[in-house]
């Protein structure tokens, strides 16, 4: 059996590599900062007093953590045409990454809030602190610190299952692959390049997070240790 | 336009959600035991081993599934391998599973407390024996609801085997949805089926969880 592997005959397609590369990044950011927003909502709501606005908040996370993302993209693309919104596949892909990732960060904004002392939010009460005040410096900001390993795992998980969109046609990375490997008849070569793109861009994304880490929280490198 | 929803198509969906419940276990078992080689192999006391396990784990956290999908169903095959679906689709759930499954259980292994590995070594425990008989019994019991929290992702990421034609759940799905053209129905009645399949056992890695907290307080009081 003769195995031949050009690499070269591949990699000269590099222009449309890093597109896709470019393009999953893009997934990846207007995903992770929209479902970082969404999800803190829907960790608050759950905590809400209101019985309904904490039970659809449950429900959220519960039918999105349940469910598998393939299925949640074709619902978005197929609900939004059925209600007669023609949207680009890319505002699909962010849509649906985003609700699906919503839901993996409420659960983790949930435990962080969790592990915020009662005494500490007495005690800002008995500061004087403003809701909002509170709310800002004493609960979220401890907490993200507490989580922000787990909530950047999450949000490389994220890029990696945005290969996901190229099954709405959606231009990412995967998508490309396809469509090379289907041009030149090499697939092991194609999904081997891009295979080592994503390892790259997950390096990327981490070694980004970490020096993002350093900067916002500076105590905790003080510290030397996870609070 | 297609026709209506009848029972043929909903004894079609079922026979694809048996498939993704077979492929689900085969990825399991496969994972699993991968999976547990590649803990002990983290955990070697040669460097080279722990190195190029480390290395495994790494390429495949840091790789989709759906490219080691296309990579073992496509990629193989341009290279004069054919395989058929349901190989490919275990293959690469198996190599996937058994990274992540790796990396829980090396956790679960390393956070058996210490004294308890000193303690065998203290009670001239072979090392075969230490393992077998004091750390794996108590790895086991803190690996186990992550494990059942692990297999939602599993049952999940079979639906990624649908693209390289193999009918589970997902892929019988799209298949009466090119007879119905109604894909916002069926595919609202798919992910019901994933929510069924998925919630109890979610609920049941909560619950163990719960229950293993229990036990560790009363471990420390004792």
């Amino acid at each position: 059996m003769g195995i031949e592997l050009d690499f070269p005959a591949v990699l000269q397609r590099w222009p449309a590599f890093v597109g896709g590369a470019v393009l999953t990044l893009e997934l990846a950011f207007f995903a992770t900062v929209l479902g970082a927003v969404f999800g803190t909502l829907a960790a608050v709501g759950r905590g809400a007093h209101s019985a309904l606005i904490a039970g659809a908040c449950k429900a959220y996370v519960e039918a999105i953590r349940n469910t598998p993302l393939l299925v949640q993209i074709f619902l978005v693309y197929f609900g939004l045409a059925s209600v007669g919104l023609k949207l680009s596949a890319f505002t699909v892909a962010v849509a649906a990454l985003t609700i699906n990732v919503g839901a993996y960060t409420a659960e983790i904004m949930r435990a962080g809030f969790e592990a915020i002392p009662r005494g500490q939010i007495e005690a800002a009460e008995g500061l004087a602190l403003s809701r909002p005040q509170i709310y800002w410096h004493i609960i979220l900001l401890p907490a993200v610190e507490r989580v922000y390993p787990a909530l950047t795992s999450q949000f490389v998980l994220l890029m990696l299952a945005s290969s996901v969109c190229s099954q709405i046609s959606a231009e990412e990375l995967t998508a490309v692959a396809n469509y090379i490997q289907s041009d030149t008849y090499r697939a092991f070569e194609t999904y081997i390049i891009v295979a080592v793109l994503y390892i790259i861009l997950s390096l990327v994304m981490r070694a980004g997070f970490w020096g993002l880490g350093l900067f916002l929280f500076p105590r905790r490198r003080r510290l030397g240790t996870p609070l | 336009m297609g026709g209506h929803l009848n029972i043929n198509h909903l004894i079609f969906l079922g026979h694809g959600a048996l498939w993704t419940i077979g492929l689900s276990l085969i990825a399991l078992v496969g994972g699993g035991i991968t999976g547990f080689a590649i803990a002990l192999a983290r955990i070697s006391p040669l460097k080279s081993v722990r190195i190029a396990s480390g290395a495994y784990v790494q390429l495949i956290q840091g790789t989709p599934l759906l490219v080691i999908l296309f990579l073992g169903y496509f990629g193989l095959a341009a290279i004069g391998l054919n395989v058929s679906p349901l190989a490919a689709a275990g293959i690469s759930l198996t190599l996937y599973v058994a990274a992540y499954l790796g990396e829980i259980w090396r956790g679960c292994i390393q956070s058996v407390p210490k004294p308890q590995w000193e303690a065998a070594e203290g009670l001239a425990l072979s090392k075969v024996q230490r393992m077998t008989k004091v750390i794996l019994p108590q790895a086991v019991r803190i690996a186990t609801p992550p494990t059942v929290g692990f297999m939602v992702q599993i049952i999940k990421n079979t639906s990624l085997a649908s693209v390289v034609g193999f009918v589970e759940l997902m892929r019988s799905g799209q298949i009466v949805n090119n007879s119905l053209f109604e894909p916002f129905a069926v595919y609202a009645i798919i992910a019901v089926v994933y929510f069924a399949l998925c919630y109890p056992l979610s609920l049941l890695s909560q619950k163990l969880e719960r229950r293993m907290g229990r036990g560790m307080t009363n471990l420390t009081l004792a």
